[in-house]
Parts: C-alpha cells; sequence; structure tokens
C-alpha cells in the first residue's frame, strides 16, 4: 500500500502496532472488519461444502471432519448460520465497508469516537474467537441452529453440542452484541454530528443514509438480543426457568418449572427480524449507488429511496410474529402479523422501481461492480418474491419446515447481500488500496456465481413444494424423496462449482492488493467524496482540508455541464437544485 | 472487454477540492477523542458529541430493560403444568423484597444523583471561570470547593453496598436465584442494575483522577459532563426498576 504523502494536521501514528493493530483510524478499522469477514466467510461455506456433500452422499468420509453423524450435520447447521449471519453478513457491511467510507462520505476525518471503534473491532475478534472455540471443546459445536430455540439451547444434557459448546455460543453472541452496540453508537454520532459544510441529510449518499438505517437497527435490536442471551445463560448455567418448562431429557425430569420456549423465539425474533435488514441494507446503499454511478444517470427518486429505507427499517420492528406462525399463535395475532409482513412490499417494490428507472435508458458502463449491482437487485427480486407466499400463515404452515424456506432466506438476505459485498469489493477497492481489479478475472467471477447460486437456491424452491424437509440428516433412504435426489445432488454439484470459483476472486484480490496496476484517485468517474481525495486516502482523508459540499451525490448526465459527472464538492450547478 | 481504468476527462482530480469556487479548508474542529487540537469551540463541539454519544448509548440500555421487562410481563401470566395433579396454575409467587432496606438505598442514590449534579456544575463554572483565573492578579477566592465528586463516588458505592445488602437479607430467607420466577426476575434486575451503576462509578473515578493527570479543565468537564447525564439516567433507572418490582412482584 502505497502512502507517499501524508502531510495534514495531527500526525499519523507511528509503527506497526498503532498503525495495523490497535489502529484508531477507522479506515484500518474498516479493513479489518473486512479481513474478519473475508476469513469467517470462507469457514462458513467449508460447513455448507460438508452439509451439501452429506446429504447426497449420507455415507462419505470427508476431510476434517471424517463421517458426520447425525448430531455434527446439526453443529455443521449452527455454526454455518451463526458465523454467516453475525460474522459475515454483519460484519463486512457494517463494520467493513461502513467504517471505512461512511466517515469519507461525509467528508469527516475519522469517527465520531475512535477509540471505542477500535474496541468494537477487536471485541468482535473476541467474539469470533470463541465462537470458533466451540468447535474444539467436548462434544463439539452446539446442535440447536443460529435461533438457538430452547429447550434444546436452555439444558445442558439435551445433546453432545449443547454443553460448554452451547455456552461459548451464547457467550460469543452476547460480545457480539456488545461490540454492534458500540458500532452502532458510532455509526449514529458520526452521521449526525460529522458531516462536512453542505453535506445536508439529503445531500449524503444512499449508502450513507443505509449505514445509518442499519446503525439504528442494530442499536435497537442487539440490546434486545443480548437480554434474552444473558436470561438463556442463567437458565442453562444457575437453574432458573425463564424459557425451559417442566421437560423431561434423556429420561430424567429436570429441574425447570413453567418457562416458555415461545418467550425466547419472541425475544430472539424481535432482533432476527431486524437482523435480515441489517445484513441487506447496506447491500442497498450500495446497488443504489453503484447503479447511478455506472448508468451515468441520478438515482431515480432519492427521496423515495430514503423514506423506502426508513420504512423497511421502521415495518422490520413489527413483523417478528411472521417467523412463529408456527408456534401455535393466535390466528388474529398471525393475521396481523402476516399483513404488516405484506406491507413490507410496498417500500421493497417502490426500491425495485427505482433501480430499474435510474438504469433506464442510461449509458450503462458494465464493469464487474455494476454487474454485481445489478445481480443483487436480480436476487432481491427473486428472493423477494416468495416472501408474500411465506407471509401467509396458511401457506407458510406447509412450507416452513421445507426447503422452500432455505431457499427464500438465502436468496434475499444470504446472496444478496454477499453480491453487494461484492459489488463494494470490486468498486471501492481501488480507493482502499490504490490498485485496481483485474476486470475479466471480475467479470468470470460474476458470472460463475451469478449462474451458481441461482442453480443451488432456485431449485430449493420446488424441492420444499415437493416436500423436502430442512435440518435432515439424511433422507437418502426415505421412499417419498427418491425422485429429489438427483435435483439434491445437481445442487450440490452446483455448489461445489460455485465454491471453488471464489477462489478466482480470493486470488484476484490479493493478486490485484500486491501486483494490480495503480488506480487514479477517481478511476469511476463519480461524484461522492471519497473520490475527490487521493488512492488510499491519507490518515485524516482530505489531506488536512475538510471538503464542503455543494451539490447532490447523483448529479450525472447534467444538461448543460462539461462533463458529465458533477462531483459533490463542484460548484453548485443550481440555485434550484438544492435540496 | 472494457478497460479496467476508464479515461478520465480531468486527470487530476485532488486538485478539484481547492478549486470550485469557495476556500475549502477549516481546520481544527473534529478530531473525535483524540486529545489535542483546537481551541474552545472544539471543546464545545466535543461536549455536544460525548452527550450525543451517550443519549444514543443509552437507547441501547433502555432496549435492554425493555427486553427484561417484557419477559417479565410475559412469564408472570404464564401458568406452569404440575406434575403432581396434572393441572395448569400459576407458578408466580410474590417475591417479599426487604422494602425499607430498598428504600433506604433508593434515598441514597437519589442523593447521589444531587451531589452529581452538583459536580456538573461545580466543573462547568470552573470553565466558564477559567479565562478569567488565567489573567495574573485575578484571585476567584475560595479555589477548593466542596469534594462534590468524591461525595457522589461515596454514596454510589454505598447504594451498591446496600444492595449487596439486599441479597444477603434475600439468601437469609431463601429466596435463591433458581427459588422462582419472581425470585430470578429481581437478582437479574437488581445485578444488571449494579453492574450499569458500576460502570458508572468507574467512570467517575476516572474523572476525578483526570485532575491528576493535569488534562485541561475542559476535558474533565466534558467526562464529567456524560457521566453525570449517565449517573442521572442510573438514578432514573433504578426508581422504575424499584417500582417494577413493587407492582409487578
Amino acid at each position: 500500500m502505497a502512502t507517499s504523502e501524508i502531510a495534514h494536521a495531527h500526525a499519523a501514528p507511528q509503527g506497526f502496532i498503532r498503525k495495523y493493530i490497535f489502529s484508531l483510524d477507522h479506515k484500518v478499522i474498516g479493513l479489518q472488519y473486512f479481513f474478519l469477514a473475508l476469513t469467517a466467510v470462507w469457514v462458513g461455506m467449508i460447513l455448507s461444502l460438508f452439509m451439501r456433500i452429506h446429504m447426497v452422499w449420507p455415507s462419505a468420509d470427508l476431510p476434517l471432519v471424517g463421517h458426520i453423524q447425525p448430531e455434527a450435520y446439526l453443529s455443521l447447521v449452527t455454526m454455518h448460520g451463526t458465523i454467516m449471519v453475525f460474522f459475515v453478513l454483519t460484519t463486512a457491511p457494517q463494520g467493513g465497508f461502513g467504517n471505512y467510507f461512511l466517515p469519507i462520505q461525509i467528508g469527516a476525518p475519522d469517527m465520531a469516537f475512535p477509540v471505542l471503534n477500535m474496541l468494537s473491532f477487536w471485541t468482535t475478534f473476541v467474539a469470533f474467537m470463541i465462537m470458533i472455540a466451540a468447535f474444539f471443546v467436548t462434544g463439539g459445536a452446539p446442535l440447536h441452529g443460529w435461533t438457538g430455540y430452547p429447550p434444546l439451547s436452555a439444558v445442558q444434557s439435551t445433546g453432545p453440542g449443547e454443553g460448554l459448546g452451547a455456552d461459548l455460543w451464547i457467550t460469543s453472541i452476547a460480545i457480539f452484541c456488545a461490540a454492534s452496540l458500540m458500532g452502532a453508537l458510532n455509526f449514529i454520532t458520526t452521521t449526525l454530528d460529522l458531516r462536512a459544510k453542505g453535506m445536508s441529510m439529503m445531500r449524503m449518499p444512499l449508502t450513507v443514509w443505509s449505514w445509518f438505517i442499519t446503525a439504528i437497527l442494530g442499536l435497537l435490536a442487539f440490546g434486545v438480543l443480548l437480554s434474552a442471551g444473558i436470561l438463556l445463560l442463567m437458565d442453562r448455567n444457575l437453574g432458573t426457568s425463564f424459557y425451559v418448562p417442566l421437560v423431561v431429557v434423556s429420561g430424567q425430569l429436570m429441574g425447570h418449572r413453567g418457562g416458555s420456549p415461545l418467550l425466547w423465539q419472541h425475544l430472539f425474533w424481535f432482533f432476527g427480524h431486524p437482523e435480515v435488514y441489517i445484513a441487506i441494507v447496506p447491500g442497498m446503499g450500495v446497488a443504489s449507488q453503484l447503479l447511478s454511478t455506472f448508468s451515468r444517470k441520478p438515482i431515480f427518486g432519492y427521496k423515495a429511496m430514503v423514506y423506502a429505507m426508513l420504512s423497511i427499517g421502521f415495518l422490520g420492528f413489527m413483523v417478528w410474529g411472521h417467523h412463529m406462525f408456527m408456534s401455535g399463535m393466535s390466528p388474529y395475532s398471525a393475521f396481523a402479523f402476516s399483513i404488516l409482513t405484506m406491507s413490507i412490499g410496498v417500500p421493497s417494490a417502490i426500491k425495485t422501481f427505482n433501480w430499474l428507472g435510474t438504469i433506464w435508458r442510461g449509458r450503462v458502463r458494465f464493469y464487474t461492480p455494476m454487474l454485481f449491482a445489478v445481480g443483487f437487485v436480480s436476487l432481491f427480486v427473486s428472493g423477494g418474491l416468495s416472501g408474500p407466499f411465506l407471509a401467509q400463515p396458511t401457506l407458510d404452515i406447509p412450507l416452513h419446515d421445507t426447503a422452500f424456506v432455505v431457499g427464500h432466506f438465502h436468496l434475499i438476505m444470504g446472496v444478496a447481500a454477499i453480491f453487494g459485498i461484492f459489488a463494494a469489493t470490486y468498486y471501492w477497492f481501488p480507493k482502499m488500496f490504490g490498485r485496481t481489479m483485474n476486470e475479466p478475472l471480475g467479470k468470470i467471477h460474476f458470472w460463475f456465481t451469478f449462474i451458481g447460486t441461482y442453480s443451488i437456491f432456485m431449485p430449493m424452491h420446488y424441492l420444499g413444494m415437493a416436500g423436502q424437509p430442512r435440518r435432515y440428516s439424511q433422507f437418502t433412504e426415505v421412499a417419498y424423496l427418491q425422485h429429489l435426489i438427483p435435483l439434491n445432488r445437481f445442487i450440490t454439484y452446483a455448489a461445489i462449482v460455485t465454491i471453488s470459483a471464489q477462489l478466482i476472486f480470493v486470488i484476484n484480490l490479493f493478486w490485484s492488493l500486491l501486483k494490480g496496476p495503480k488506480a487514479s484517485d477517481n478511476p469511476w468517474e463519480a461524484t461522492t467524496l471519497e473520490w475527490i481525495t487521493a488512492s488510499p486516502p491519507p490518515h485524516d482523508n482530505f489531506g488536512g482540508h475538510t471538503p464542503v459540499v455543494h451539490n447532490g451525490p447523483y448529479e450525472y448526465g447534467v444538461p448543460g455541464a462539461a462533463r458529465d459527472y458533477i462531483l459533490q464538492t463542484d460548484p453548485a450547478i443550481a440555485p434550484s437544485s438544492a435540496h | 472487454m472494457a478497460t479496467v481504468t476508464p479515461n478520465l476527462a480531468v486527470k487530476d482530480p485532488r486538485t478539484r477540492d481547492t478549486g470550485g469556487g469557495s476556500p475549502p479548508s477549516y481546520g481544527g474542529g473534529g478530531n473525535g477523542d483524540r486529545g489535542g487540537g483546537g481551541g474552545a469551540s472544539d471543546y464545545g463541539e466535543r461536549l455536544r458529541r460525548a452527550r450525543l454519544g451517550l443519549v444514543i448509548a443509552l437507547t441501547a440500555v433502555v432496549m435492554m430493560f425493555v427486553g427484561f421487562t417484557s419477559a417479565l410481563l410475559v412469564r408472570k401470566g404464564l401458568p406452569s403444568l404440575d406434575p403432581q395433579t396434572n393441572t395448569y396454575s400459576r407458578d408466580w409467587v410474590p417475591i417479599e423484597l426487604p422494602w425499607v432496606l430498598l428504600a433506604v438505598n433508593t434515598v441514597v442514590l437519589l442523593a447521589s444523583s444531587v451531589t452529581m449534579e452538583c459536580a456538573r456544575r461545580d466543573i462547568a463554572r470552573q470553565v466558564a471561570l477559567a479565562p478569567v483565573k488565567s489573567i495574573p492578579g485575578i484571585s476567584l477566592g475560595d479555589e477548593k470547593g466542596f469534594p462534590w465528586l468524591g461525595s457522589t463516588v461515596v454514596l454510589g458505592l454505598g447504594f451498591l453496598a446496600g444492595q449487596f445488602l439486599v441479597w444477603r437479607v434475600l439468601h437469609e430467607h431463601h429466596f435463591f436465584v433458581y427459588s422462582g420466577p419472581s425470585s430470578s426476575f429481581a437478582y437479574l434486575l437488581l445485578a444488571t442494575h449494579a453492574v450499569h451503576l458500576t460502570g458508572g462509578v468507574i467512570a467517575l473515578t476516572y474523572a476525578g483522577t483526570t485532575s491528576l493527570l493535569h488534562r485541561p479543565v475542559e476535558a474533565r468537564r466534558i467526562v464529567i459532563d456524560v457521566s453525570a447525564w449517565y449517573w442521572h439516567f442510573m438514578a432514573f433507572l433504578w426508581v422504575y426498576i424499584f417500582a417494577l418490582l413493587r407492582i409487578a412482584r
């Protein structure tokens, strides 16, 4: 990384440890989050590969894990889900790119509380280490899934992974909550208080809006998960009965009385549903930014985009019950949750319409980041359309425990968010490292990943409707599922190919980091503030200056302008255009 | 296949932030908790930012206790299966908390909130008078004020000791954390509040020692001001918990 010119008001830290390990610089912290997520995503992917192979060849001996027992399969399910949701989908888009680019895009020299920012990364790191440690303790990793439903998760003797492994799992989640709360505090304060002169809220790039809204969601959601986790730890270790009713485990009557597993489900999903948006909303911001930049057109309906994101965030707190249609809830509550859930379709449709409106008749430049942004929209639509199916109790009840749900949430929150991360990586790589990624390799990576993920998750909808249950470790002997085995095998092959194709990305990433051609300061001819500074930006982002903003974030193709993009710091294009 | 780097219409975008009509540089402000830098206005900004951060942090604490409260109300209303008679009954036995002791603790905590407010106003006055004091030959008389901060820490520790006595009393009456849901929630709420208040005591101790570390009076003021609002919130939270334990026992 060439940081040749560090000439600014306050001194950059000296020495390797202060500069790269316990750094207070939001850019270094952002990269730390990014590489943590990159490590985590490989762990998560390998676990999913084990699951897919075990599903279709249940007697196979796999490297590292050997022959997979049913309990071990459930551990794989649990750890895959947990690592992906917390340490990839929450960590990379918000902690990684949000940390790096939110201060730059609003013209700030750093986050509001840099020490807190460093603490939140290192707390996340500790949480990840504790999570990984669960693999290596007696009994192994827990079996209760990423949702941790009691009584399975609340009694030590329910299974091999439910002893120390489950305690580590909950501890890790609790620490992660604390880290996320610190991060959310920093993001919100920074956005509200550190904007440069002229950067009004309605001139913020949509990426900043998305990180801001995500931070608010995290602030309100993670506190509740933390309290739920404390109660769970007490049930497990102090003999309380918050979640555990009178229960017999392995022929033994437990000491618990009168608790309610549903209480956990309510608290968990009050966090869990906003968590879905914590994963996907930053992707929406990135898609908006990139579609506008690469179509050389202003974003279609900027204000509508902001209000749509706000209402998605708001409604996200009122729909948790749709994860619990199977719990025997009152049909009246189910009806209310169902209506509220389907109403999220309205802001989602507004966003999709505006994305299409942005590309419409644009002079589209199909660079790799743009491909991934378009892929994001595609996956958002494909995954989103099965949402209204599952939002209806009458349809959710037969589909709930099938592969249909697996297909749905992987498309909408898993892969769509991952496409947001890829788009952001290809887009901002020149800014972060001062070098460019290889474009042909990027395109090959895109097509493999795009076709691959559709091949994996689309057939799952069919499998689900045909009655394929989820979370079952072995079904090849079941008569009524025999005719689904070829399709399952196809999914496994597609998963192997898609995961292998990710090596292209990793090679491209590290090769470009070391040997890629030098990037200019504004290679995409974009308008937002990160493109007015050097690549990579100096320690205080703008080299001793604070930019003054005169324009909105997406002024492309302005009639009568000298070139087809107008930077936010350029002279105001017309007094009336200021919001 | 497109090239990686599109041709730039203008070669050096960095020149543009110095161009464009208005001079872009206004330095100084906004380097967060990095210390150093800036004049008096910088401290004003930092104080505002720290207060904003505190409000956001307290929102997270509120959400935690919203979680606990809703769990308590739901758990209280749930029937439980009695294995002997095979019938459902309510297993919520009202807990006998030592109300008098708790009331004394409450008074101690509220008193600490008052001393905290005095400390906060004291340091604000010191900051306001700092320019006057720096004039040679000017003396403002009584330089040593009442140790409000120290009193707050003592009262806070007194409250924590009192809460510890409450635990002891509960143990003596055989109300343990696992004895029943009402007992579990009482321990949970007392302990969670105590942990948060301990954080406040640590912050105040730090604020007290910053004067020994030769930090400027404005920096001390920020720490004390934010700790004070946190402390007031903890007092308010305790009153809420007290009422909740009393009403929903």
